[in-house]
């Protein structure tokens, strides 16, 4: 081990190094002798012995280690008067919330003047700054590490540095490894050397961190005066180029995120156009009702969330089979008792359906009230997941896109190997053949009209989880889901599925120059021209028959 | 039988004619000829509740002239009427002048609000009376004449069109919302002062509106009649029985289309024009899908393919709704969405066709 | 924008461009020209390079079992259905494939269809008044008027068509021959070059089989008539000359009895 001018330095730091390796050889079990003993040093001690305990403590591995040296660093370790019991204690403007220190049990709440607090010099507060800092970094969970050293990267002085530097060449974790050597990196970049300069930023240029694009761009602008922030114009011209290489990057990232915000909106987008594209294109019957069964899809959702409010995530996943059956069955109702009565009068279809919707929403109005209900949404679907600093992903718009995937592949497998999407094909193609080989035609057609149903109903529990809940949920999406329909190709559903992505898709991109409104409006504009243009859509279906 | 049943078409259609003469002219009269204590006289309400009424039964007759006769369902009609709305909407601004809250001679008060410095193009002109008036006409006429070209020609028919024509609405809705539009975005054009001069709130003013309401839909009701009855009328019903057919006749389906479609626009422009100083705003709700989906029904409910059909169901939809709306709010969109539904599947013919069945059924 | 004008208010100017009224080049003897013409939907070819000419004057007739590519033919020829190749003319210099369904109805190729359609809410009257020649862009029918002249051909035709009785029904109660007749007269009205005839007397007795037989024959020297039908005798008491499709091609062309002899018939006809 080659010592380094840091650490001849500080010998302290060269003895930490040292404590470190063994203490994190020797595995001692906690609360041990030697460690209650620096704790009763500690308390008791003058200054010079408290030092010692201090250090004393930083060799011993102990749970509880961290949070009382971090609670004397911060002012929170307290003796009690009665007993000399060691506390941490919080101030909570009555008094102190106390707990015991070696094990962290709760001993409630005692006057301010209960206690007394555990001085310390500036000199020990340095010193423990620095075992806290080592402490974490060296703690087992590598996310610790990392945050460790994202937390002294903040205000990092030439000790932190140093103890990084130290650290930098242990680490095993990718992740805090690269987290440690950019932390440093940019702290060269403030170098005195002109060569230690040039090569952070050759190096800080390879990391996708705000924090270094902030810095290079400092680099090249120009004060109030018109003159160059930085000086050097080496250094000046190095820091473009890196700007541009991590602003390439920047703009993939940007792009990948506007993809996926494309993909999840195109997934939603699928989602509720997927069952109009039965009802719509295999049975030819137009349901204006079709927006308030998802309606009632994200309704169910929300009932479920009521009856069983401890148990968010299953509540979820099973409203999916809730809100496919109640869905399921209206539809069928309203196929049954409305339009097998209209068949091969698409428009008087259209009207009745809007009839129902009108009638759909007004219910759920009435008895939830016309304000927007609340889903809440599962833990495990919230948050995001964070690839760098320029790319996060949000988990529910996530979990949304594999749904509607699982959810599209489930209805093809059902189209194409059950005996019920054979009989919906052979209907579909030609109705009267159908009905002489024995197929029962009507009930094919409420089964259908139950199956697109039900998959509106699926798709309104996925939208509870993205948008409000109201009664005019259905509404918003009702005509754009036909203009996925008609976009793809009625009667086709790849072509839904592609139009879905590539209208969600093309909506995202738009939305940053043309903001979310007109990048709607311009969509809309787009597939209208298109329908002039290809009047059955991207896929269309060939034939004498489509010509009917 | 079919003449007796041409008769009493005809029957009915002159009554219905007769009553709105009745109307036009008797309400008006009487709230100028009498003392506004007099039993005679119609009340403030009342009169722009009637004027409101013939503006919306103009509306649904131009409907029905596009879907009773050529069979398309349109679902944006209601864009041509408020288009024709906000073409009177700014001439009645720009008269407010410095009597807005911020008193700018040039600008409407959004405008100063949104920290404009400057009338869009788009808005010159309509301090004339006659250029809004043209306006009134045209934008809408414009508006169907592209989007009828567009559609007609590449063959988009049926419930496709139906859609189209609701998301045309739709993006027209999303349009106006934004402020930048420079059309009073959300709230849209109110606080109007006075129409040629007039004060707008005056009763001879309403009375005035009203005549002309009644005016424009009895003229409209028989320039339709007249265009119903000449060979271009037939070739439009033709179409909309077999369109394919007409076109293997000869005739350039597509145009006839448009021309009727453009002309149920203006017509409908000239409705909402009507329709905007009796009811003192207009805003970009009158966009709403749903809206176009209402003037459906007044159609539906009164017969489609009738013309006067259209008018019954309008006045009669339309006051059901205020008498309900008023007794109970919660149960409109339930009457509502019951009539499409009973309409659609038990009377498809309307009210017109009940009347005709009753008349029938007496005499066999 | 001199074209985009022109289609609004002048539309036959598109036609008359292709036109000369009264002047389809026959100098050659054929009036109508398909030639190597194919069409496919999905993959199943309903016409295979199939080539036809129809000389003016002549009456054709065209029988093939279902699925021959008769229909298919007359869809081509009145601008319904664009082939994916080959070429179709009208006289020497019309080309069909360039011009839309009322371009090719206008110029003289009008067609009656295998289901009977007329329009069921109008009057017969008034069915053949919206067939008769005239100019119809939409400007001139909104304020057409009919002359003597054009209401007394009206009346000839009802006359000949044997609908003169009825001529303010609506043509939604007549019966399925009526409607046949309704629609033959339709064409009659529109003075056309050439007339499409698909089966003309499907759901007719026997006395009406054999007026439209004689109206038929009656047509054809002043116009050329393609008449596709399936009921032999019929075709036998019409036709002098016959073409037989089968699976999208000319399979033989000849006299009602060189056809009927012919052995390739025969097995498609009977299966072999």
């Amino acid at each position: 081990m080659t010592i380094s001018p840091l650490t001849r330095r500080y010998p302290l730091i060269a003895l930490l190094m040292l404590v470190f390796s063994l203490a994190a050889h020797s595995g001692e079990a906690p609360e041990s002798q030697p460690w209650l003993d620096a704790l009763d040093t500690l308390k008791k001690g003058s200054m010079p012995a408290r030092e010692k305990a201090i250090l004393q403590l930083a060799e011993i591995k102990d749970a509880h280690n961290l949070a009382i040296l971090q609670a004397l660093l911060d002012g929170k370790l307290y003796l009690t008067k009665t007993d000399a019991k060691l506390v941490i204690g919080t101030d909570n403007h009555q008094g102190f919330d106390i707990s015991n220190a070696i094990n962290g049990a709760s001993l409630g709440v005692v006057e301010h003047d209960a206690l007394s607090k555990i001085n310390l010099t500036n000199k020990m507060r340095g010193t423990l700054r620095k075992i806290i800092g080592e402490l974490e970094l060296s703690a087992d969970d590598p996310k610790v590490r990392l945050a460790a050293v994202k937390a002294m990267a903040k205000d990092a002085d030439e000790k932190a540095l140093a103890l990084l530097r130290e650290r930098g060449g242990l680490e095993q974790d990718e992740a805090v490894r690269a987290a440690i050597k950019l932390t440093l990196l940019l702290q060269d970049m403030d170098s005195e050397d002109k060569g230690v300069r040039i090569k952070a930023i050759e190096g800080v240029k390879g990391f996708d961190s705000q924090e270094a694009a902030n810095r290079l761009n400092a680099m090249v602008e120009k004060d109030e005066n018109g003159e160059f922030m930085e000086p050097d114009g080496d250094i000046r011209d190095l820091a473009k180029a890196a700007l541009i290489n991590i602003n390439s990057r920047l703009q993939l990232y940007s792009s990948i995120e506007t993809v996926f915000f494309g993909l999840s909106l195109g997934a939603v987008l699928v989602l509720s156009a997927i069952g109009l594209a039965i009802t719509f294109g295999v049975m030819g019957v137009i349901n204006m009702a079709h927006g308030e069964l998802m309606m009632l899809g994200a309704y169910t959702t929300y009932v479920m969330q009521q009856l069983m409010p401890n148990y968010l995530g299953w509540s979820i996943i099973l409203s999916i089979p809730a809100a496919f059956v109640i869905s399921a069955l209206v539809g069928i109702a309203i196929e049954r008792g409305i339009i097998r009565f209209l068949y091969g009068r698409p428009l008087e279809t259209l009207l009745a359906t809007f009839g129902v919707s009108l009638i759909l929403q007004q219910s759920v109005r009435s008895i939830f009230s016309p304000l927007n209900r609340s889903v809440a949404t599962p833990e495990w679907m919230s948050g995001s997941w964070q690839i760098n600093d320029f790319l996060s992903l949000t988990w529910n718009r996530f979990y949304i896109l594999v749904f509607c995937l699982l959810v599209f592949v489930l209805l093809l497998q059902i189209l194409k190997r059950t005996r019920l999407g054979l009989e919906v094909r052979a209907v579909a193609q030609n109705r009267k053949m159908a009905k002489a080989m024995g197929i029962p035609t009507a009930r094919v057609d409420a089964m259908t009209f139950g199956l697109g149903s039900g998959i509106a109903g699926v798709a309104g529990v996925a939208l509870s989880q993205i948008t409000n809940v109201g009664p005019n949920l259905g509404q918003a999406y009702i005509v754009d889901s036909f203009m996925v329909v008609v976009f793809g190709g009625v009667g086709n559903l790849l072509g839904t599925l592609v139009a879905g992505f590539s209208l969600g898709i093309a909506n995202k991109f738009l939305e940053p120059f043309a903001g979310a409104v007109l990048a709607k409006i311009l969509v809309l504009v787009f597939i209208i021209l298109f329908i002039q243009k290809r009047p059955r859509g991207l896929f269309p279906q060939k034939g004498r028959a489509a010509d009917s | 039988m079919k003449l007796l049943t041409l008769a009493t078409q005809d029957k009915t259609c002159t009554t219905v004619l007769m009553l709105l003469a009745a109307v036009t002219v008797v309400i008006p009269l009487c709230n100028v000829l009498t003392a506004v204590d007099s039993p005679l006289h119609f009340s403030a309400y009342t009169v722009s509740l009637v004027g409101k009424y013939l503006t919306f039964a103009l509306l649904g007759m131009s409907l029905d002239l596009v879907w009773g006769y050529c069979g398309i369902l349109a679902l944006g009609h209601g864009a041509f009427f408020a288009l024709g709305g906000y073409a009177m909407g700014m001439y009645l601004m720009r008269q407010i002048g410095t009597r807005g809250v911020y008193g700018d001679p040039l600008l409407p008060d959004f405008m100063i609000f949104l920290n404009w410095k400057e009338l869009p193009w788009y808005w010159f002109g309509f301090d004339n009376f006659g250029f809004a008036l043209l306006m009134v006409v045209l934008a809408p006429g414009a508006l169907a004449f592209v989007f009828g070209w567009l559609a007609f020609r590449s063959r988009v028919t049926g419930v496709y069109l139906s859609i189209i024509t609701q998301a045309l609405t739709y993006a027209l809705l999303l349009a106006f919302f934004r402020n930048e539009m420079g059309f009073g975005g959300n709230n849209g054009l109110t606080d109007f002062k006075d129409i040629l001069g007039f004060n707008i709130q005056s009763e001879n003013v309403r009375s005035m509106l009203l005549f002309l309401s009644g005016s424009a839909l009895i003229i409209s009701f028989l320039l339709c009649r007249w265009i119903a009855g000449t060979k271009l009328g037939r070739v439009v019903t033709a179409v909309r029985d077999q369109e394919s057919r007409v076109r293997f006749l000869g005739y350039r389906v597509e145009m006839f289309k448009l021309w009727i479609f453009v002309f149920a626009a203006m017509l409908a422009g000239v409705a909402g024009a009507l329709y905007v100083p009796q009811v003192g705003i207009i805003n970009p709700s009158e966009f709403t899908p749903l809206n176009s989906l209402e003037i459906v029904v007044w159609v539906a409910m009164g017969g489609r393919g009738t013309l006067y059909g259209a008018i019954i169901g309008a006045v009669v939809v339309n006051y059901s709704k205020t008498v309900l709306t008023g007794l109970m709010p919660d149960a409109w969109l339930f009457i509502l969405g019951s009539l499409f539904v009973v309409i659609t599947v038990l009377l498809p013919d309307g009210i017109v066709g009940l009347m005709r069945r009753n008349i029938r059924g007496k005499q066999v | 924008m001199n074209s985009f004008a022109e289609n609004l208010f002048n539309e036959d100017d598109k036609v008359s461009s292709l036109v000369v009224e009264g002047k389809v080049d026959t100098r050659h003897g054929p009036i109508l020209y398909m030639e190597d013409v194919s069409v496919s939907f999905d993959g199943f070819k309903a016409l295979n390079k199939l080539s036809l000419f129809i000389d003016a004057g002549e009456l054709r007739c065209m029988i093939g079992p279902n699925g021959a590519g008769k229909t298919t033919m007359m869809d081509v020829i009145t601008g319904k259905t664009k082939p994916d190749t080959g070429s179709v003319f009208f006289g020497q210099t019309i080309d069909l494939l360039k011009m839309d369904e009322p371009a090719i109805a206008q110029a003289g190729i009008c067609r009656k269809f295998q289901k009977p359609s007329v329009f069921d809410a109008l009057s017969v009257f008034e069915n053949l008044e919206l067939a008769l020649k005239t100019n119809k862009g939409a400007w001139n029918t909104l304020f057409f008027r009919l002359n003597s002249e054009q209401s007394d051909r009206i009346g000839d035709v009802m006359e000949t068509v044997g609908l003169s009785a009825l001529a303010h029904s609506r043509a939604g109660i007549l019966s399925h021959g009526q409607k046949q007749w309704l629609e033959i007269g339709m064409l009659l009205m529109q003075e056309p070059k050439v007339m499409l005839v698909d089966e003309p007397i499907a759901g007719m007795t026997h006395q009406e089989i054999e007026r439209t037989a004689e109206l038929l024959l009656s047509l054809q020297g002043e116009r050329s008539l393609v008449v596709v039908e399936h009921d032999m005798e019929f075709v036998r008491s019409i036709a002098q000359k016959v073409t037989v499709l089968h699976e999208g091609g000319v399979l033989t062309e000849g006299t009602m009895d060189e056809v009927q002899n012919d052995p390739r018939v025969i097995q498609v006809y009977l299966g072999g």
